[in-house]
């Protein structure tokens, strides 16, 4: 029987919320935060800490697009892509991005310092184009605004 | 009467009006009255999912079709199950998984037994509108009892609800979303590194080839075909009971002898049956639950009570992986698939002047997880691979089908001696509650040196398909040398299903459980709904193969273990005494701790 | 003409509080009843009929769910509500627990809007202080508790039972109705799901009465209505607005001109053409989704038409066949027509029986109408494909 250690992580979040099943999605999100996403080990380890089956724990992560199950870099750029933001010209901020980040959309830098994909309608869509920063958000966005903005991040 | 009047419903269908029960859903009432709806997802066995849309129907009232199968009956509610509309949804239902069902029918183990295939047909399905995908999406790991191909999944779902509603196991689960939807393991990883205890319930819940058996017959078609080797080969008491369905026989009909001469004319140079080292169990296992209980209650020594049955493979690594604090509670016994393994290379292989290398041992099994039992670390005692080959039920059928038999056309023979020779209480080990009837049997008389006081041997109590049953029996006046357990009442407790199992379990482990033996099957209705079964299965069809077995124990003239005269001659010639040196070398193992998750 | 009932803080609500606890649970069921409040998360159910159901339910917990994962393409009016109106919200939960009998209530919140997680806890937080939230309501001997779970970045836990598995910790995936959520929700207990919005009226309703309420709207959409009103306009934004509006004067109040199309409920909504324009947005006319989008004479139809059928496909749960399979067929008719390929008037003819299978026979609202922009823009601007 394999006996290793638990991530400690895992098992601080898991503890903030009781280990209870019905906070797996927030224990899950709190780990792709603080993790990135979530690797073999993790997944495996919530689920001894949690006792439900691994395969579980994968089920359900792989449902949400939010939760992340391979490499994923320390910033995650979501922009909007659904019908008034695409109207508002998301597609030159995807353009824009994707060549300053030397990246196509829905991969990662080298640095693993961003992973540039697209979302669907993230409820802004009166101020499109919109694009999230991990959790932040950014309205109003164009090519030049959006080149600044990851240079920025860049420098954090 | 008042209520029944109450709770019974009027309801139409096609223009008929039924007498509904209140709580059923459309699709039972039509099913009760021959009302052919088709399904995919809905099985007899599972919770109801809803899934595929096949069952869908009209409502009068209702906006959209409903899913018969999920939709309960109503007052007046009026149905109509064939209307254009309907058809219609279904032949596009139809077609689209099959546009996105990629392999050919023709290589398909379930070609003829496909319930897709069968609704096509059924349907008129001539053209698949949107183009049939060709392309392999998933590769197909052939090295587990369980093979998966994903590309020939249509999603129903029914192996992962049997894996999680049945089992508890959860090996299997629906991964990703929408149209990445498939059915795996965490992180796309093989059976055998999760807990999968390859029972192969899941095989006989899968309507498609998604799901089959790790195929065998090519190697013992070669064995066969090679004159340097002596292949012998053992059949388990399921088998028997179950064979025909292959052969388009409705349930219940048992084809022992048929079954044997079949055997003999595909080439195997020995026929024996599994059911000899069934009676062998016994003995061992009879003993050693005596040995404990005189250690506990004589000796006052700590012994790990209850005991556990230790027969079914899917079960032993179910325990190894969820209840490894449970193992020292296990009957060291092999099961009888590895004792006769055992013994074939060396008990007959000198008996019969054979050099062990030369032997290639074959058994037939109900079973996928005796596939996985047969390849463990545990099992060369006999200084080769004791069991070198596994067949299910359903690979022996198509054995059968390629050597041009016709299995029911055939006349009855015996198998060989002395390892044909077996008694009723090893054919009812092939039905949930059956070793332990087989093991009261033996064991009352073995202590009280009279016959169990149940009328022609019967032990009712611990028979039938309740999930777990208990029972229990007073001892009186037992022979001398037992007459510490003189008013003991030794109470016993049966399992099928590892859901089951683990709520006995969880009592065992709480020490809330007085049980002194517990019999555990890993599949419902114990062997005979095995993972390697005939398809279709469900409660119906398990009782038939149950009452099967049961009128083949009544039809015996020998019904107890101890009685069985060739087991006797093994011990004078061989093992000399249960549970002595030579048993524990060949017939007995232990088993080891596995990570839970 | 533009209203100002949820949206203004014009509206004293607070007082709703002191009038709701001296109505019994049930007078306040009838109130909501009389009110003739519909649910404005889409499907437009009688709120005071869903609240009795619960009321009626045995269970020996119950609970308000607020849904608050608003993720119809284009709209964002709850987001607006969240931010600013969160006490009407905490209102309509507690006053739905008082008249349910449910002590609990969860704010199951779209992942998108976790920026505005802090501030949502630092102002429960406030509530609580002020007693609105927690043990004893006000001094009114009444218990009401609202915790904030997250969904993780899919649409269709916006689905009522969905949503409740996600809750559960679980792959949101629809569940089979019946049972209802009234009858066995959450962890398996009589659940109230109610739309933000629908929240949001209720302390008016209770502060100003149902006649007062019943003056907005028409016979069977009674009250006003926040439309999220983007694409090719001067004022996007959210505008609350009596149900029963035509489309022509909402154009005219946003500053829309040379108006081609406008889509009317989101991505699985209807596509209202220039003929359509005269027509109402209530229950009995265009489905008053919450989601306005307009599009000019210089858009091309069939770049929308493929948004949307993306969407779908992204989003359906892959749970049930017409809906798995579907959107991916209509995806890859869409993709062709993209690249230019002209379907044929067979393979056209498929896609239609396609659209009214997944309409008919998939499992909830999602596959059920995600066909409809195929139909409804392939039928009204057949030019620009
Ligand atoms: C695919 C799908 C997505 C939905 N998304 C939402 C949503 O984001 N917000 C919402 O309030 N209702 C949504 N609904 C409707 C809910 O199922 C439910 O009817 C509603 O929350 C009930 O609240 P109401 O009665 O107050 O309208 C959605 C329905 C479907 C089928
Ligand atoms: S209609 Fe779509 S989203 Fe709804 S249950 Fe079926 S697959 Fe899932
Ligand atoms: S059998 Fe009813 S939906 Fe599959």
């Amino acid at each position: 029987m394999k006996m290793l250690e638990l991530d400690k992580d895992v098992v601080e979040i898991s503890s903030k919320y009781g280990k209870s099943k019905d906070h797996l999605l927030r224990i899950l999100q709190d780990l792709v935060a603080k993790k990135g996403y979530l690797t073999e080990k993790i997944v495996r380890d919530l689920a001894k800490d949690m006792n439900i089956s691994p395969n579980e724990v994968y089920s359900v992560a792989t449902f949400y697009s939010f939760i992340k199950t391979k490499p994923t870099g320390k910033y995650v750029i979501r922009i909007c892509q659904t019908i008034s933001c695409d109207l508002a010209g998301k597609e030159e901020i995807i353009k824009a991005l994707e060549k300053e980040l030397r990246i196509k959309c829905g991969q990662t830098t080298d640095d693993m310092l961003f992973t540039l994909e697209t979302t669907n309608c993230m409820g802004m869509c009166d101020q499109g184009p919109a694009m999230l920063v991990n959790d932040e958000v950014y309205t109003k966005m164009d090519s030049i605004k959006a080149i600044e903005l990851i240079r920025e991040y860049k420098t954090k | 009467m008042q209520t029944a009047v109450e709770s019974k419903l009027t309801v139409s269908i096609n223009g008929k009006e039924f007498d509904a029960r209140k709580g059923e859903t459309i699709l039972q009432l039509a099913k009760r009255n021959d009302i052919n709806i088709p399904t995919l997802c809905n099985h007899a066995d599972l919770c109801e999912s809803g899934n595929c849309r096949m069952c869908v129907v009209e409502v009068e009232g209702q906006r959209v079709l409903q899913a018969s199968c999920t939709t309960p009956v109503a007052e007046r509610m009026v149905i109509r199950t064939n209307t254009r509309k309907v058809r219609k949804t279904r032949q596009m239902i139809i077609e689209l998984l099959l546009a996105e069902h990629v392999g050919d029918c023709q290589t398909c183990k379930r070609n003829t037994n496909c319930e897709l295939q069968d609704l096509a047909a059924e349907y008129g399905i001539e053209e698949v509108r949107f183009g049939k995908s060709q392309e392999k999406r998933y590769e197909v790991d052939t090295r587990t009892p369980i093979v998966r191909d994903n590309d020939k999944c249509i999603l129903c779902r029914r192996c992962t609800q049997v894996c999680e509603e049945i089992q508890g196991v959860e090996a299997i689960k629906p991964m990703g979303r929408g149209k990445d939807t498939d059915i795996g393991c965490l992180f796309g990883l093989p059976l055998d590194e999760t807990t999968c205890v390859f029972c192969g319930q899941c095989i006989n819940r899968c309507p498609t080839g998604a799901l089959t058996e790790r195929d065998a017959t090519k190697e013992v078609w070669k064995a066969i075909d090679d004159p340097t080797k002596h292949v012998v080969v053992q059949t388990a008491p399921a088998i028997r009971a179950a064979l025909a369905e292959e052969f388009d026989i409705p349930p219940g009909e048992r084809v022992t002898g048929k079954m044997a001469s079949a055997l003999k004319m595909i080439g195997f140079d020995t026929v024996f049956d599994t059911d000899f080292t069934a009676d062998l169990t016994i003995i061992e296992e009879g003993t050693e639950l005596l040995t404990r209980l005189k250690k506990a209650l004589v000796e006052k020594s700590q012994v790990a009570l209850p005991m556990f049955t230790s027969c079914s493979p899917g079960w032993i690594n179910y325990i190894e992986h969820y209840y490894p604090d449970l193992l020292p509670n296990l009957s060291t016994c092999k099961s009888p698939q590895q004792m006769f393994g055992a013994l074939i290379k060396t008990y007959y292989a000198q008996k019969k002047g054979v050099d062990p290398k030369n032997i290639v041992s074959v058994s037939v099994m109900p079973c996928t997880a005796k596939k996985f039992e047969a390849d463990r670390p545990e099992m060369y005692d006999s200084g080769y691979k004791d069991v070198d080959h596994v067949l299910t039920t359903r690979e022996l059928a198509r054995m059968i089908k390629q050597a041009g038999i016709d299995l029911m056309d055939l006349q009855d023979s015996e198998f060989d001696d002395p390892m044909g020779i077996s008694t009723g209480a090893a054919v009812i080990f092939g039905a949930t509650g059956g070793v332990m009837e087989a093991a009261i049997r033996t064991a009352y008389e073995l202590v009280t040196g009279r016959e169990v006081p149940f009328a022609n041997l019967d032990i009712r109590p611990v028979r039938g398909m309740e999930g777990i049953r208990e029972a229990s029996l007073t001892i009186t006046d037992p022979l001398p040398e037992w007459s510490f357990l003189n008013g003991a009442e030794v109470k016993v407790a049966i399992a099928h299903s590892l859901t089951k199992a683990r709520m006995l379990m969880d009592k065992v482990r709480a020490g809330e459980a007085t049980y002194h033996f517990i019999e555990v099957m890993a599949c419902p209705g114990g062997c005979l709904g095995g993972g390697g079964q005939p398809i279709p299965t469900s409660p119906e069809i398990r009782e038939k193969r149950a009452q099967a077995i049961y009128t083949e124990d009544g039809a015996m003239k020998l019904r107890k273990s101890h009685e069985n005269p060739a087991v006797k001659v093994l011990y004078e010639e061989f093992l000399k005494e249960p549970n002595g040196h030579k048993s524990h070398e060949l017939l007995h193992t232990k088993y080891t701790p596995k990570d839970t998750w | 003409m533009q209203r100002s009932c949820l949206l203004s803080p014009g509206c004293k609500c607070n007082e709703a509080f002191e009038k709701a606890f001296s109505y019994t649970p049930e007078e306040i069921i009838n109130i909501i009843k009389d009110s003739g409040l519909r649910g404005r998360g889409g499907a437009g159910f009688p709120t005071g009929m869903k609240w009795e159901f619960a009321a009626k339910a045995a269970g020996e917990k119950k609970y308000v769910v607020c849904n608050a994962d608003e993720g119809e393409p284009g709209t964002f009016k709850d987001r607006v509500l969240l931010t600013d109106s969160l006490d009407k919200l905490v209102q309509g939960m507690a006053i739905a627990g008082y008249a349910i009998g449910a002590n609990y209530g969860i704010l199951y919140l779209r992942s998108e809007y976790k920026w505005m997680l802090n501030d949502l806890n630092a102002k429960f937080n406030e509530f609580k202080n002020q007693n609105y939230l927690g043990n004893n309501i006000m001094g009114k001997g009444f218990d009401f508790d609202i915790e904030i779970k997250l969904n993780a970045g899919a649409y269709v836990c916006g689905e009522e039972t969905a949503l409740i598995e996600s809750m559960e910790g679980k792959r949101g995936e629809p569940r089979n109705k019946p049972p209802f959520p009234v009858q066995s929700g959450y962890m398996g207990y009589p659940t109230v799901i109610n739309n933000v919005e629908t929240l949001c009226n209720i302390p008016y309703i209770l502060e100003h009465g149902v006649a007062e309420f019943k003056k907005y709207g028409t016979e069977r959409s009674c009250g006003t209505k926040l439309f999220s009103i983007s694409g090719d306009c001067a004022k996007p934004g959210v505008y609350e607005m009596d149900l029963g509006i035509t489309i022509r004067e909402m154009l005219e109040m946003v500053g829309a001109s040379n108006t081609k199309a406008v889509q009317i409920g989101g991505a699985s909504g209807s596509t209202a053409g220039e003929k359509d324009f005269d027509k109402t947005i209530c229950f009995e006319g265009f489905p008053p989704g919450g989601s306005i989008i307009i599009f000019n004479k210089s858009r091309n139809m069939a770049r929308v038409l493929k948004n949307f059928i993306h969407f779908f496909e992204e989003e359906s749960c892959g749970q049930c066949t017409p809906c798995r399979e579907g959107t991916r067929r209509l995806k890859e008719a869409v993709d062709r027509i993209e690249r230019g390929e002209k379907l044929s008037d067979e393979d056209m003819n498929t896609m239609l029986e396609l659209a009214e299978v997944m309409k008919n026979s998939s499992k909830c609202g999602l596959g059920q109408t995600a066909a409809n922009p195929f139909v409804d823009i392939l039928g009204k601007f057949r030019e620009d494909f």
